[in-house]
């Protein structure tokens, strides 16, 4: 119990420092488990389960997207100069690239949304809520690489100020805070996020014989390091002849599923080796995820399973029109391209902003699948369209809601 | 759950593995998009056409009275039909539901002998607080010192002079305590070794208006057996319910097995099922265990009742969940329940003319030397029935299960309903990081812990909270283990911001603390949803 005496002895006082005092609250009941016990009044016996625990079981479940979306960064970044092109080449370098590139933004995430969350939580006097580990656990995977941080920065505050405090914290907000921040991104920043330039990391233009920018970090810790230990080291390069970086998606619009497949395989597609957001693009990965939340129960199966129901009919009668290269496309690689898995995974199933109802649910979940594959085939201006798709869902989410609730009104006057 | 998983694995299957063979495929022209419309067209008519004639073969079958439990006259297979288990073979005619929904929480510290043990308790007390909606200072009639027999009056309500509280046992009063705001808390006797009984002239059934055996269950006490839905109160004198239901199985942790309570006391049960059927204009429903596959329910045998067998997890004893799928409580509807023990009370009352109130309690909990069935009467004191039998130093003595019981100390009595006393462990201990790697196993509905993988396991609780109260965040996991048509998460909302027409909409009405404890066991957010519940139903009588 040594350590329980040292966070006796070290807590500051609530009155005095408020801010300090939600801090040392957030890192104490992270590491011990709070004594309270039940109240006597209600149950006495307590399930194990409580919203830490739900929370870092979804991050548990993101695991691999980080590690693999690290090592993507690094490998769709030496491929633009044609330097180890093979999946398992300089594979130290690979990460290490990765990894300079997301660790600061999962680090800028969370300082951010934790540091507003605990202001936030000190000013209203209660303990700090557990709902931004997964926010800021998701925002790092659905960023560009190259995205600047202060872009980032902005759009989290923008994303937990606006879309989640304002509506009363953890629980209470209508849109889901990750795809929130992705979407100011997206509509302050385009450039940022859109177009075939921005997939790909290390480079301002991806333009035939663009010269590798490497950073302070690369540059003067990481490369002497590298070559003190004698290995391989990042050697300044240009843009190999033919790279585009186009995304599938990109090159479906324009070609459909003949110009896609001249660029990429659909075993390159399938396991993730192709430019995109960071945590996108590995289906093997995400569906392992997305198994584990089903198997614990913390996901709802009836979302993911509507989600795909819905986007399939809808790539059906899509494919049935067939009045553009991308509506061409036959339905099931409509599933190779893009974020479908991540978003039906981990965006569309947050049991705040998802149905609250079982009925809703199945609701929500179709209109979820249908309309991000209407936006993604038909709408030219986006080139993906769950995340504006779970939004559209998101602000329809009560709606449902209010009318299976009705129905079961009704249902039960009616019996009177 | 498990079919969830399998058809979305069949999905992601489908779609990974079709994709080569179709890749030939071209998308398709406008003519087959024509003809695909056409084709979804006339499926929605023929859709249409069937659904039409379903709803009309219904529409005759309500007017010619057909029960749609019992007969299914639709054309369509009912969902459960084709996926639910049949029910078991001495269920024979009667109605079976079989619930799928619910948690059976497994506890150490269950009761692995029958036997009945005689308790030494001497004090005993019957108290005004478990009768809710009397005054909180009813008029005393017995003082400190005086000798009652058992069936004597204690106190009544001065609002509702005809309705006698009377004491469970013989003895001398010893103690009438007060509570808050002077408001009488307990009426204690000190009971005699051997009890005497104040004889009562019970009338025969065959030659009594129900007006008359109303008054003659109000001046004796009986009455007071009585239990009112909504709200949990003790009836009007004027009330007539439309039903009346007794659930003769109790699920809950631990809950002792009904069927030692009904031994040797046939008669008498018979006897009360018959004056409850006086009373009301229903039926009298009896709720039966068909959890096993062997009959092993000692309640088939009963006449004047209708029989409504139950399976699954709990809640399914609650008498609250039976009700819901017998015959649910419509916002204008008054429906009596009550317990097997009150049951036989009553018809002791008629059938030996003495107001017995003895009851077999079973001593529950890890942490019991011996956890056992004993003997004793309604109100008895709690530490003295667990006398030397506690092996902790730091415990909690719950009246009841632990689920919707009450904490009770050592000065603590049985409350009026409770058969049952569980001893937990108090869990007033910090856990280093107990909400990511917890070391000792601890019951939960969730499978992100490893022993789900072990449903039988009996675990041994403690009454730590396990993490602390956050806003609602996730949904559904209520439903999962509440078996009705009710949304509890919206219900609690409702009640938080007071909409009283939407509280009782959703079904506040056909709900009370037992059937939400469940709900409030498995909430991720730790929200005090009895507390909650009982906050609405409070705020809903007061509108009455």
């Amino acid at each position: 119990m040594g350590l329980l005496d040292i966070f006796k002895k070290i807590e500051p006082d609530k009155k005095k420092s408020p801010i300090l005092h939600t801090l040392f609250d957030a890192v104490f009941t992270f590491a011990y488990s709070p004594n309270t016990v039940t109240s006597g009044k209600g149950v006495h016996v307590r399930d194990g389960m409580d919203l830490k625990r739900q929370m870092i079981h979804v991050v548990l479940a993101l695991g691999g997207l980080f590690l693999f979306g690290a090592y993507n960064i690094g490998h769709q970044h030496f491929i633009a100069q044609g330097n180890y092109t093979g999946f398992l080449e300089a594979v130290g370098l690979k990460l290490i690239y990765g990894l300079v590139k997301l660790l600061p933004l999962f680090i800028v995430a969370n300082v951010v949304g934790l540091g507003i969350e605990i202001i936030t939580a000190a000013r209203k006097g209660h303990a700090v809520e557990e709902g931004f580990i997964v926010s800021g656990a998701l925002i790092p995977l659905i960023m560009p690489p190259d995205l600047p941080l202060w872009i980032l920065a902005v759009a989290v505050a923008f994303a937990v100020i606006i879309g989640k405090e304002a509506f009363g914290g953890t629980g209470m907000n209508i849109w889901n805070i990750a795809l929130l921040a992705r979407v100011f991104v997206f509509f302050a920043y385009p450039t940022t996020i859109a177009g075939d330039e921005v997939w790909v990391a290390g480079y301002e233009k991806l333009a035939e014989g663009a010269a590798t920018e490497y950073g302070f970090m690369i540059t003067s810790v990481i490369n002497p390091i590298l070559e003190a230990i004698g290995s391989i080291s990042f050697t300044p390069a240009v843009v190999a002849d033919g790279f585009t970086g186009a995304t599938p998606l990109s090159l479906a619009y324009q070609g459909g599923w003949d110009a896609v497949t001249q660029h990429y395989s659909t075993a390159q597609m399938f396991w993730g080796s192709i430019p995109g957001s960071i945590g996108e693009t590995s289906k093997p990965l995400i569906v392992l995820g997305a198994l584990f939340l089903l198997i614990t129960g913390i996901a709802s199966w009836r979302i993911m399973l509507s989600m795909t129901i819905g986007a399939i009919v809808m790539a059906m009668i899509l494919n049935a029109w067939g009045a553009s290269p991308m509506m061409t496309v036959p339905w099931m690689y409509q599933f190779y391209m893009g974020s479908f898995f991540f978003a039906m995974a981990f965006m569309a199933t947050d049991p705040v902003t998802a149905s609250g109802t079982n009925t809703g649910k199945w609701i929500y979940g179709i209109t979820i699948g249908a309309i991000g594959m209407i936006i993604r085939t038909i709408n030219p201006a986006y080139p993906e369209g769950w995340m504006l798709a779970i939004l559209f869902a998101n602000t329809f989410a009560p709606l449902i809601d209010h009318y299976v609730l009705q129905a079961n009104i009704t249902k039960r006057l009616k019996r009177a | 759950m498990n079919k969830g998983i399998k058809l979305f694995a069949f999905i992601a299957c489908l779609v990974f593995s079709v994709s080569p063979l179709a890749a030939q495929t071209s998308g398709g022209s406008n003519k087959g998009f024509i003809i695909g419309l056409i084709v979804a067209g006339a499926i929605l008519l023929l859709w249409a056409i069937i659904s039409i004639t379903d709803n009309l073969l219904q529409i005759e079958a309500n007017k010619a009275g057909i029960d749609p439990e019992k007969e299914n006259m639709s054309l369509f297979p009912k969902f459960k039909d084709l996926f639910s288990k049949g029910a078991p073979a001495y269920v024979q005619d009667n109605h079976f539901v079989r619930l799928n929904k619910g948690f059976d929480i497994k506890l150490a510290g269950g009761i692995s002998d029958e036997s009945i043990h005689d308790a030494a308790v001497t004090r005993f007390s019957l108290s005004p607080y478990n009768f809710r909606g009397i005054s909180p200072i009813p008029k005393v009639v017995v003082a400190v010192g005086d000798e009652v027999k058992a069936g004597d009056v204690l106190f009544f309500d001065k609002k509702n002079p005809d309705v006698k509280y009377v004491s469970p046992v013989s003895g001398e009063i010893v103690d009438i305590q007060r509570g808050a705001k002077r408001s009488i808390s307990d009426v204690i006797i000190m009971a005699d070794k051997e009890q005497q009984f104040a004889t009562i002239e019970a009338p025969s059934l065959d030659a009594i208006s129900r007006d008359e055996l109303v008054a003659f269950m109000a001046s004796s006490g009986a009455w007071t057996l009585l239990n009112q839905r909504p709200y949990d109160v003790l009836p009007e004198l004027t009330d007539v319910p439309r039903d009346i239901f007794i659930s003769t199985f109790d699920t809950a942790p631990l809950a002792p097995d009904s069927k030692l309570f009904i031994q040797g006391n046939e008669a008498a049960f018979q006897k009360g099922v018959d004056v409850l059927n006086h009373l009301t204009e229903g039926k009298v429903h009896l709720g039966l265990d068909a959890r096993s596959s062997k009959s092993n329910s000692a309640y088939a045998g009963f006449e004047n009742a209708a029989k409504h067998y139950f399976a699954g997890p709990h809640p399914a004893g609650n008498v609250g969940i039976q009700i819901h799928h017998i015959n649910p409580i419509g916002l204008n509807d008054k429906v009596w329940t009550l317990n097997v023990q009150d049951v036989i009370t009553l018809g002791k009352i008629f059938t030996e003319g003495k107001y017995d109130a003895s009851r077999i309690v079973a001593l529950t909990g890890a942490e019991l030397k011996e956890p056992k069935y004993v003997r004793t009467y309604q109100g008895a004191n709690i530490a003295e029935l667990l006398k030397d039998n506690v092996d902790s130093n730091n415990y909690r003595m719950v009246s009841g299960d632990v689920l919707s019981g009450t904490a009770k100390n050592g000065e603590g009595f049985l409350d009026l309903k409770d058969d049952q006393v569980t001893v937990v462990e108090e869990g007033d201990q910090y856990e280093a990081f107990g909400w990511l790697a917890p070391i000792a196993p601890r019951p939960s509905v969730s499978n992100t812990y490893p022993w789900f993988l072990y449903p039988n396991y009996k675990h041994r609780a403690n009454t730590n909270t396990h993490g602390e109260k956050r806003a609602f965040v996730v949904t559904g996991q209520y439903e999962n283990v509440l078996p009705m048509d009710i949304y509890p998460q919206f219900l609690m909302k409702s009640i938080m911001t007071q909409e009283i027409e939407k509280m009782e909409g959703l079904g506040l009405n056909e709900l009370t603390e037992e059937d939400v404890a469940l709900c409030e066991f498995v909430c991720t957010s730790k929200a005090p949803l009895q507390e909650l519940l009982r906050e609405g139903l409070d705020y809903a009588r007061a509108q009455q």
